[in-house]
């Protein structure tokens, strides 16, 4: 009989054991999809400050027309990517082009004066490095949340439970890892 | 990275849950004492009940305490994006790298440099830094400032201060209101029982905890002060990636003694100690920040 009641009790204890495991990796999932989805809201902050942005430099920048059609295009191949490549890929590349382009404005005394630009070149700058910080926040939770599942015994439900690790974002493009070049 | 910041959060976590856990048990066991030594026998349950009143109250009064008054006390006023906008997307981009939400945020009119965070939890948090401070700074020197002031919002230091503060006041409270009440009723049933000195002995011992229980504690509250805020630089380097940033921000601030008002309250969640000729902090057992040099040496350390 005692034998009965421990093999209960340790199974209870497992079941229980089993349910915390299982929530805690819940959560952390949830806040992976979570930090994903704020990178996503950071990407469409840049979309809708960009028609701004060259709109109030036009006037000034009368020369840097090609640079202009080069970050309109990159953004609108941006905004209709599809597939998680491609969508990472058209968002590296426009982050290039908004490089470029705030580097040849660089060259202008006058629009450094303005101070419509200068909020402007505030907001743009704050954005990627929004952008960069949501892709930091979702590295971190990957990280947490990989390792949750590795770890002994966690992992042993893991598999049963069929949790499986995420990818963490790396820089795709050997483009971004360039500095813009500058032409004039 | 992320690893030994963790470990170093739940240490600290573990470190705080057992203090106030030893703080309640104080309050309960000074209110036994306290009662039973006026009392007797019957004495000891309404002590315990009552200490385990005030120590409930003292928790819910300082976890869920208001930002409000503590910024009205130091003058800050606060502000939206278009009152500062730089400082403002400093503190929303370090909220979106901590995961949290962005904090309310004032500012202070003031020549003195400094800056401290308020709220016990992330959702009922706040910031403020002094004029004086802003115009001081760089942006990378701004954000690993702000950077330090959010870390002590996320590691909660914020709820653990609010907890012992409140929780000592609580403690002291017990004992005044109970020594009182003693002090009226004379005594007088404590005649020709054998009771008689163990009642004495009891309201002896309870006195004396309750004048060495709020010292002992604000000496440990003291040195886990200074802990918090070497792991709060830290949790600002995992938050920037940039330890030069806070580093550079430390050095501008270890020279100022500009006097500004402060509430004690706060004290230990400024940046740097607030009261003059202390700004450099030490590693004194009364001091509530560590040594600035020490803290930069620190954050060289983790320059790769």
């Amino acid at each position: 009989m005692p034998v009965g009641i421990i093999l209960i009790a340790a199974a209870v204890v497992i079941v229980f054991f089993a349910i915390a495991i299982y929530n805690k990796l819940v959560r952390s999932r949830k806040e992976v999809d979570n930090a994903w989805s704020q990178i996503d809201v950071q990407l469409k902050r840049r979309y809708d400050l960009i028609p701004n942005l060259v709109e109030s430099v036009k006037g000034y920048a009368a020369h840097e027309s090609g640079v202009f059609e080069r970050v309109t295009k990159a953004r609108s191949e941006a905004m209709t990517a599809r597939g998680s490549d491609a969508r990472i890929a058209a968002e590296n590349q426009l982050g290039g082009a908004l490089r470029g382009l705030m580097v040849q404005l660089e060259a202008y005394p006058e629009l450094k004066a303005n101070t419509n630009f200068l909020q402007l070149q505030e907001e743009l700058s704050s954005t990627e490095n929004k952008i960069s910080f949501a892709r930091q926040y979702y590295n971190d939770t990957v990280t947490n949340y990989n390792t949750a599942i590795a770890l002994f015994p966690a992992n042993i439900f893991a598999g049963i439970f069929h949790f499986s690790s995420v990818e963490l974002w790396r820089i795709e493009d050997s483009a971004e890892r360039n500095a813009p070049k500058v032409s004039f | 990275m992320p690893k030994t910041f963790r470990e170093l959060a739940a240490a600290n976590r573990r470190n705080s849950s057992l203090l106030i856990a030893v703080m309640v048990l104080f309050c309960i066991v000074i209110g036994a004492l306290l009662g039973g030594g006026l009392a007797g026998e019957e004495g000891v349950a309404a002590g315990l009940a009552g200490g385990a009143v005030v120590a409930m109250i003292s928790c819910l009064i300082g976890w869920y305490g208001g930002v409000s008054t503590l910024m009205s006390f130091h003058g800050a006023k606060e502000i939206v994006k278009a009152d500062a906008p730089q400082l403002f997307n400093v503190v929303e981009e370090l909220a979106i790298a901590g995961g949290l939400p962005t904090p309310r945020i004032f500012i202070i009119e003031t020549d003195a440099l400094n800056a401290f965070a308020t709220g016990a939890s992330p959702d009922k948090a706040a910031v403020a830094i002094t004029t004086g401070l802003l115009a001081k700074l760089d942006r990378d020197e701004l954000q690993g400032v702000m950077a330090h002031e959010l870390s002590h919002v996320r590691n909660l230091d914020i709820r653990f201060s609010m907890l012992m503060a409140t929780l000592a006041g609580g403690i002291v409270l017990l004992s005044e209101i109970v020594l009182r009440a003693g002090l009226i009723s004379g005594g007088r049933r404590r005649s020709g029982r054998d009771n008689g000195n163990a009642q004495i002995v009891m309201l002896l011992i309870g006195i004396v905890l309750s004048i060495l229980a709020p010292l002992i504690t604000s000496l440990i509250e003291l040195a886990m002060s200074r802990q918090r805020e070497y792991l709060a630089d830290a949790s600002a380097v995992e938050l920037t990636r940039n330890p030069r940033g806070l580093a550079s921000a430390l050095h501008k601030l270890s020279g100022d003694q500009t006097p500004m008002e402060f509430s004690k309250a706060a004290e230990s969640m400024f940046i740097v100690n607030p009261k003059v000729g202390l700004r450099g902090g030490s590693d004194d057992l009364f001091s509530t920040h560590p040594p600035i040099e020490e803290r930069i040496r620190r954050l060289a350390a983790m320059q790769r």
